[in-house]
């Protein structure tokens, strides 16, 4: 059992300074913006909840809200599933190990701004392969005037982008499983299911909360991949919620609307990732 | 089963690899090129966007100014987080539940609209357009993920260690540095490459505290576009180039990431 | 229920074994008989565990053949040989409750309902486990863990075997010597065989009819408790079984008969010459400290100091430093009540229990003296 002990605080009090600095201020500042309406530095009026009142009504909002939670549940179902697959395809020990963790890791390791170059182009039906393939196949595959196949090509490019993340953490999750759990579960007959179901995916579970969590918290905010590939076309297809954002902070420079618009997008994100993260941890604390 | 297995395996690395090895057969190319068809290789390979990247300052400086910055973030992440992850593995304290999970909400504020608060943060502070800034700011999302993996690591080290060399007459600081800490090497190798993957690849914070002197490669990137439209090519070297650094450090803590860290709060 | 042999049987964790050195388990032949309940007894890093895994499939040896009532099981996994093994640290599947997890190697099994339901109550109540059937296997203590894993071993009626790695190591002593009862008594009740590694001989005899001692990669001796005590038949099972365990004195062969360091012994004739036929080898005089006799020092040829006494309640172990040139301690074990001698002592060691070993094994004349 752990000690309770309130001189813990000086350890983390470094921490706590640190994160602070660059987390309260700024946050206080957003809140301040968003009850303003702001023409000019010097040019502000104090308006109350009239952002926060406009904002939920808006139809953007619900357009690019419904869009993001079906990207990022798109997102959550395809790369869980395929890293903890890869994961479980991994070899086991010899060279092939640091061979497979060092190509899988590549993709995390590309700025984002270069990984929706390189979609940008492979996409391409005259000069990129996928692109290219895909139209000689007799698909009429075209990101940038068809709105699902863009919507699409955002997704594979996530999934390439991340999957490997969830495959990394998943594989660490693994090797921590000692060898005679799997001795015993041949002794006792088990399936290959049973294995997975009853051994690999109960030690998986911290692993996994983590994994969920940093895709759901960073598909959430995905914005420049999806930006340098299609711009949010064609039409508003994968116009996502911190495009949305952007556009009116930057585009329409209003700030004070923008600031409203920020602090909803960041109280749905704490209170999905706050249920996931409850729901996750709930029965440790029993146990 | 175990052909099964190497056939997935397989097949999922030919789909990492094929969009890398497209950067990389677009880095070799030329403009015209790239542009002009579908060439599975070069077929009139050029070194020209690497001479750019080599010979040209503000491309070899930006590239310098993001390793600063990234390990000076990977340095202050680990010693803050040690500490902290110690305590939370450790000790119950006022507040614990609640802290942990305000350090992840950290994570997940939109930045499009922080992006100006945080400019005026760091310029009214005199650090707009250095390293630190940066570092600073990556902070952020970085020191919460590596409490969080360093704290799973921490647990699974037997609590029946501290009090043994309590006894044994360490202080807390001594005992922490020589003993505790070559324990969880491993985690400390998993954290480090997490706070340089998600450092490297930050574009919008490092962009918005940067201008001339600390600009990193990321943000150099964005300005390849010209006259004459983007420069594919060099965008490509420079991203070819940007993947070295991330697989020296990968291959460093290969085996560390490859032995079980048994991750999580609880 | 099978009777499990092993042909010419060798395991190399290397790929090419290029001497002895490089072997795990050294050739063996053995045979475990349907029914009987045996302990595998030897240090760490014999090669216990590697045999038990290679009689339960885990491990494919290298050499030889393992054959279940004469059919060799060689090509089959665990799975096919239907076989039970039960491992040192506690297995249970987190997620699933107490009768979950005993109930799991009979549901994959594929057997009916209430089948399930009455074993899983049957070794449950066997092994004390009843009130904890329905809790989570995650939040049980190491014991409480541990009978499960047990239990898992346990509730298959028609394995060929049980075969149990070091499964007491976690348990606190009490209840050790409850659960060595309780699989003795499921032992008799189901006839099942049982092999039952340990490092501890009371264990092992407390359990077993029958000890196999490993050393070094090989079974040195196979035999009951008490013809291990009597008659090791290698000076490691002498080293090994007995507390303390028994003297050994190197001695040679000279002109008058058998010598230890100049003295002269009193050894049958019958030995010296079976002695004569081999030399060359390295020749140990056995002893057991139950059977040394300290005498007046007129009456023995060896004499000695007292160097230390240990009571141990029942008994007392005293050690004598021989004043011969290489000084060896002998271990006697007294009764409670004897007089520990003061200063100078004679050693005496009687005709009946003097055990003679060439190169570390018995020369056989000894077992016709009994």
């Amino acid at each position: 059992m752990k000690t309770y002990n309130n001189k813990a605080w000086w350890l983390v009090l470094p921490v706590f300074v640190l994160v602070a600095f660059s987390a309260i201020i700024p946050m206080m500042t957003v809140v301040n913006y968003s009850v303003q309406d702001i023409f000019d530095p010097s040019t502000r009026y104090f308006v109350g909840t009239e952002w926060y009142r406009e904002i939920l009504a808006d139809p953007r909002l619900h357009d690019s809200l419904v869009r993001q939670f079906i990207y990022s549940f798109c997102v959550l179902a395809i790369e869980v599933p395929l890293g903890i697959i890869v994961a479980l395809s991994m070899p086991r020990r010899g060279l092939g190990v640091p061979f497979s963790l060092i190509l899988l890791s590549l993709p995390l390791l590309v700025p984002w701004n270069v990984v929706g170059t390189i979609w940008q182009i492979i996409g391409r039906e005259d000069i990129g392969l996928y692109g290219w393939t895909l139209n000689s196949l007799g698909l009429d595959y075209n990101y940038a005037s068809n709105p699902r196949d863009a919507w699409i090509t955002v997704l594979v490019m996530d999934v390439w982008h991340w999957t490997s993340l969830v495959a990394l953490l998943c594989y660490s999750g693994l090797r921590s499983i000692p060898d005679v759990y799997y001795q015993a579960a041949r002794i006792d007959r088990a399936s290959h299911w049973a294995v997975f179901r009853f051994i690999q995916l109960p030690k998986l579970k911290n692993v996994l909360l983590i994994a969920v969590m940093l895709r759901f918290m960073d598909s959430f905010m995905i914005y420049t991949e999806p930006f340098v590939l299609t711009g949010g076309g064609p039409g508003t297809a994968t116009t996502f919620l911190s495009q949305t954002l952007t556009q009116m902070a930057l585009g329409q420079f209003d700030l004070g609307r923008a600031a409203a618009f920020s602090l909803i997008y960041f109280l749905i994100i704490l209170l999905v990732t706050w249920v996931f993260y409850t729901a996750m941890t709930h029965n440790d604390d029993k146990g | 089963m175990r052909l099964r297995k190497s056939l997935v395996m397989l097949g999922y690395l030919l789909f990492v690899l094929v969009p890398i090895y497209w950067l990389v057969n677009m880095s070799f190319k030329s403009n015209r090129e790239i542009l002009g068809g579908l060439t599975l290789w070069p077929t009139a390979p050029t070194l020209d966007n690497y001479r750019v990247i080599l010979t040209e300052p503000t491309w070899y400086m930006s590239y310098l100014n993001s390793l600063s910055y990234v390990s000076m973030n990977m340095l202050i992440s680990l010693l803050v987080a040690l500490p902290a992850a110690y305590a939370f593995s450790r000790y119950r304290f006022l507040g614990d539940k609640h802290m942990f999970f305000w350090l992840l909400t950290n994570r997940m504020a939109p930045p499009a609209v922080f992006l100006l608060p945080f400019f005026q943060l760091y310029s009214a502070v005199g650090l707009f357009d250095t390293p630190i800034a940066v570092a600073l700011a990556h902070c952020l999302f970085n020191v919460p993920l590596a409490v969080w993996i360093l704290e799973g690591f921490m647990s699974s080290v037997p609590k029946e260690i501290d009090e043994t060399a309590y006894i044994d007459g360490y202080t807390f600081p001594k005992f922490f540095i020589r003993i505790f800490l070559p324990m969880i090497r491993p985690g400390i190798g998993v954290t480090a490459f997490f706070c340089f993957m998600f450092s490297w690849v930050e574009l919008l914070l490092a962009r918005t505290l940067t201008s001339v002197d600390a600009k990193p490669i990321v943000a150099q990137m964005t300005r390849t576009v010209s006259a004459s439209g983007i420069d594919w090519g060099v965008l490509a070297a420079a991203g070819v180039v940007a993947l070295l650094p991330g697989i020296a450090v990968i291959y460093f803590v290969r085996n560390h990431v490859a032995k079980g860290f048994a991750l999580g709060r609880v | 229920m099978a009777e499990i042999r092993l042909e010419q049987l060798a395991h190399s964790y290397h790929g090419a074994p290029s001497g002895p050195a490089d072997y795990a388990l050294r050739p063996m032949d053995h045979v475990w008989e349907q029914g009987g309940a045996y302990a595998l007894l030897g240090p760490s890093g014999c090669g216990k565990s590697t045999l038990l895994n290679i009689i339960s499939g885990l491990l494919v040896p290298s050499e030889g053949r393992v054959l279940y009532d004469g059919k060799s099981v060689n090509d089959l996994t665990p799975q096919q040989r239907n076989i039970a093994q039960v491992f040192q640290f506690p297995v249970v599947y987190d997620t699933m409750t107490v009768h979950e997890n005993l109930a799991f190697p009979l549901r994959n099994q594929g057997q009916s309902r209430e089948r399930i339901d009455a074993r899983v109550r049957e070794v449950a109540e066997a092994l004390e486990i009843e009130p904890l059937l329905n809790r989570k296997a995650q939040n049980l203590t190491a014991d409480e863990k541990q009978k499960v894993s047990m239990g898992r071993g346990l509730v298959r009626d028609d394995v060929a075997a049980i075969l149990f790695d070091e499964p007491l190591t976690v348990i606190d002593p009490q209840l050790k010597w409850r659960l060595r009862r309780k699989l003795k008594e499921i032992h008799q009740r189901f006839n099942v065989t049982m092999v039952y590694v340990t490092h501890d001989q009371l264990e092992a005899s407390t359990f077993a009819d029958k000890i196999a001692v490993m050393y070094e990669g090989q079974i040195v001796q196979f035999g009951t408790p008490r013809e291990l005590f009597e008659n090791p038949q290698h000076t490691f099972v002498g080293y090994f079984i007995g507390s303390p365990g028994m003297n050994l004195l190197d001695i040679a062969l000279g002109a008058s008969g058998v010598e230890f360091d100049g003295h002269a012994l009193a050894v049958p004739d019958a030995i010296v010459d079976q002695l004569r036929q081999r030399e060359g080898g390295r020749l140990q005089l056995g002893i057991r400290p139950e059977f040394v006799q300290l005498v007046a020092a007129d009456d023995a040829v060896l004499h000695g100091y007292v160097d230390l006494v240990q009571d141990q309640g029942t008994f007392k172990i005293v050690d004598v430093r021989l004043d011969t040139p290489s000084a060896p301690v002998i271990k006697a074990r007294l009764g409670e009540e004897a007089s520990v001698p003061e200063g100078r002592t004679g050693v005496h060691f009687p005709e009946a229990w003097q055990r003679f070993y060439i190169d570390d094994h018995l020369v056989g004349v000894a077992d016709e003296n009994l």
